[in-house]
């Protein structure tokens, strides 16, 4: 009996065996904001939000571990952010290292300065730039895009359509503004010109319930009146307080772009290229809902971890990080080419999909924008201009 | 007298018609038909409704009997080559894909995409024989030509899983790239290769003689003005002398040629777009190509290795089958 059979022997029986040679546990640590009703009601949010995409993921995992004699398993934790900081340290005593947050800038820096070395973070909801740059952390990778990469995927868009002069409405908050800086970053980038620019300011006013939309309709017709002339308006409205107001509404007939009208997300119910399909009927039969970013985010998330386990064996989060950040690495994802991540700031590279809410509009980079190592690299922080210097 | 009568007319008819003509199916997954196309003169013959979403097409090996797999009826349906009547359904389980016939014509083995299996159907009872859990979203299926071995990929666990067709077990696990789409073994069954969608690559893999996989190499495609991400590799056909290896390669809208001894793209041959199945006529000489956006079929002259004529079918050609001599 040759060496070769009994290590075939070694390898169908690890091929039979339900039984686990690696279980590997990775936690998704949720923090839920106090915020306002949506302004539409589809943006209701929902309760398994992001849950149901690491149950999805997780499942996933499974069903190809069980070839391999890996099983996966996902604790899901649903906090506040005063008490976020308290469940993260209950997770990692309880010993999970592989920890999927979806939280602000603000307390995703918290929970990974106070991480443990052998720990590994998934940013699965925040877009802010800052993380990709001065603020990164060698510990947390991005599956959420971010900001900028959201605003080169319209700017790439509108400039192929020749949609070079925007008038930009951006919000009063903090993120609003980031959001604008993000898109006016973009229009530099790409060669259009931002021709008007005002800010729609947060009073704190009431939802367009009873009978709101009478108001609506009177007033942004006179908030966008006498603007320069333009293409196209685009929205920077993080905290979602005016921008589903604009469409119709705008003084001069303009379409609309950002955070309404055409919005470039990572995730959207009415993706199907690239078996796209599949996968959200996958996911409609598991949660009874469509798939949303957060949710996608997530899976993204626990994907990337179970496909550096199913190539390299091993489970812990070094390892992981080692795996994901090599030339190896590459994931499908839906999005029609492989996903990476960036080895300067831990950004997943992909394709930012450009939805009207009921249909895939167009899907950026678009043809024509180049680079010399990734074509994905045309979307948001590329290396010369990140100032983050934790990965290197 | 009438010997020579009759072997002129054996003639005649022979110019008449310069090669055997066959009939090509071809399944429209939009339009929810099968196109017929005359392998002789490439002309459409018939274009019927054939269920709702049909991918997977293939045909009995007596020639009498066309299988649809009708992704949304989560079934397949029978019809008759002749009259292109549907005849009966066969049970798929849920989203039947891709399938592969046995060479005896029994049993059907099925793809079931939603639901991680492989369904195994028995074409005369019409029962099924098997369900067997693979990977996630599976869809190529192969057959060594023993008959020993289904391989079928899944495209999210990204392996090829080899099942023995006695026991209905699986025997041996291979990883491989990114959204493995098709699996074909070559004619003498010693090698089998695998298209990887998003990986962009193809697996070869060297079965021994007790059927056994080891990956060997990996074929990588590149074609200078082409985007890298658009050479997305998804069907795959291998001519019997296993000198040639056909790839289709998606949005890049080409049809790679590979030599199937050295692995070298020798040559890509220009296609419709979205290239995804293809198809050999009998006789080897002529390779058919299903072209799903521009909603037609390319001929490709398979010993001069060049597009030779493209035939308008129904919306989306998805799965192209010739129905044997």
């Amino acid at each position: 009996m040759g060496q070769g059979l009994v290590l075939f022997n070694l390898l169908m029986i690890a091929a039979m065996l339900p039984a686990a040679a690696s279980d590997v546990r990775a936690a998704v640590l949720r923090i839920d904001y106090p915020a306002l009703l949506p302004l539409s009601r589809l943006d209701l949010p929902k309760e398994d939000r992001a849950f149901a995409g690491a149950a999805l993921a997780t499942e996933d995992n499974q069903t190809t571990g069980r070839f391999l004699g890996h099983s996966f398993e996902t604790a899901t934790v649903a906090t506040t952010p005063e008490n976020a900081l308290a469940d993260f340290q209950n997770l990692l005593e309880d010993g999970y290292r592989l920890i999927v947050v979806l939280a602000e800038a603000d307390e995703l820096q918290e929970l990974a300065d106070t991480a443990p070395d052998d720990a590994l973070l998934f940013n699965a909801w925040s877009g802010d730039v800052s993380l990709r740059s001065e603020s990164c952390r060698a510990n947390v990778i991005h599956t959420a895009a971010s900001d900028a990469m959201r605003a080169d995927a319209v700017a790439q868009f509108l400039v192929w359509k020749r949609w070079n002069r925007w008038f930009l409405i951006g919000g009063s908050n903090e993120a609003d503004k980031r959001l604008a800086e993000a898109y006016r970053a973009s229009a530099e980038k790409f060669g259009a010109r931002i021709v008007e620019e005002r800010t729609f300011e947060d009073t704190g006013g009431s939802r367009v319930s009873d009978s709101g939309h009478v108001l609506v309709q009177r007033q942004i017709p006179v908030f966008s009146q006498d603007a320069a002339a333009h293409d196209v308006v685009v929205a920077a409205d993080a905290s979602e307080v005016f921008g589903e107001y604009l469409p119709y509404h705008t003084w001069d007939p303009a379409p609309l772009a950002g955070s309404a009208g055409l919005r470039p997300v990572t995730w959207d119910p009415t993706h199907e290229s690239w078996g796209a399909t599949q996968m959200q009927r996958r996911f409609e039969k598991l949660a009874g809902r469509h798939m949303e970013e957060a949710d996608y985010q997530t899976w993204l998330a626990l994907r990337l971890v179970g496909e550096a386990v199913t190539r390299t064996g091993a489970g812990d989060a070094m390892a992981v990080r080692d795996y994901i950040l090599s030339d190896e690495f590459e994931l499908a994802a839906f999005k029609g080419v492989p996903v990476t991540v960036r080895r300067w700031n831990g950004q997943v590279r992909q394709p930012i999909l450009l939805s009207s809410g009921r249909m895939t509009v167009s899907v950026s980079p678009q043809e024509g924008f180049l680079h010399q190592t990734s074509v994905l690299d045309t979307l948001g922080i590329d290396a010369p201009e990140s100032r983050c210097t934790a990965f290197e | 007298m009438t010997g020579r009568l009759f072997a002129s007319l054996c003639l005649s008819a022979l110019l008449a018609t310069p090669a055997l003509a066959n009939k090509v199916f071809v399944s429209n997954e939009k339009g929810n038909t099968v196109t017929v196309i005359d392998s002789g003169t490439w002309e459409v013959l018939e274009e019927f409704p054939a269920g709702r979403r049909p991918r997977g097409i293939t045909v009995s090996p007596d020639g009498t009997l066309l299988y649809v797999c009708a992704s949304d009826d989560d079934a397949v349906r029978v019809f008759d080559t002749g009259t292109y009547e549907e005849l009966y359904t066969l049970p798929s389980g849920p989203d039947p894909e891709l399938f592969i016939i046995h060479p005896s014509g029994n049993p059907l083995y099925i793809a079931n995409e939603d639901d991680n299996l492989v369904t195994v159907t028995d074409t005369q009872t019409r029962a099924v024989l098997a369900e067997i859990p693979v990977g996630v979203e599976p869809e190529g299926m192969g057959i060594s030509p023993d008959a020993k071995w289904v391989v079928n990929t899944s495209e999210t666990t990204n392996m090829a899983h080899f099942i023995s067709t006695e026991d209905y077990r699986i025997k041996h696990n291979v990883l491989v790239d990114q959204r493995p789409r098709y699996a074909q073994y070559s004619a003498d069954g010693k090698k089998l290769f695998v298209t990887a969608e998003i990986g962009g690559t193809v697996s070869v893999i060297e079965i021994d003689e007790a059927g056994a996989p080891d990956l060997v190499h990996k074929i990588t495609f590149a074609v200078p003005g082409v985007l890298p991400e658009w050479l997305q590799p998804v069907g795959a056909r291998i001519t019997s002398d296993g000198k040639w290896l056909f790839v289709a390669l998606g949005p890049a809208n080409r049809v790679a040629v590979v030599n199937a001894e050295t692995y070298e793209v020798e040559k890509y041959i220009v296609v419709g777009q979205r290239v995804w199945q293809l198809a050999f006529t009998p006789d080897e000489k002529y390779l058919l190509t299903t072209n799903g956006n521009s909603n037609d079929v390319t001929v490709i002259d398979v010993e001069a290795q060049e597009a030779v004529i493209s035939v308008p079918v129904g919306q989306q050609p998805w799965g192209v089958v010739v129905q044997p001599d």
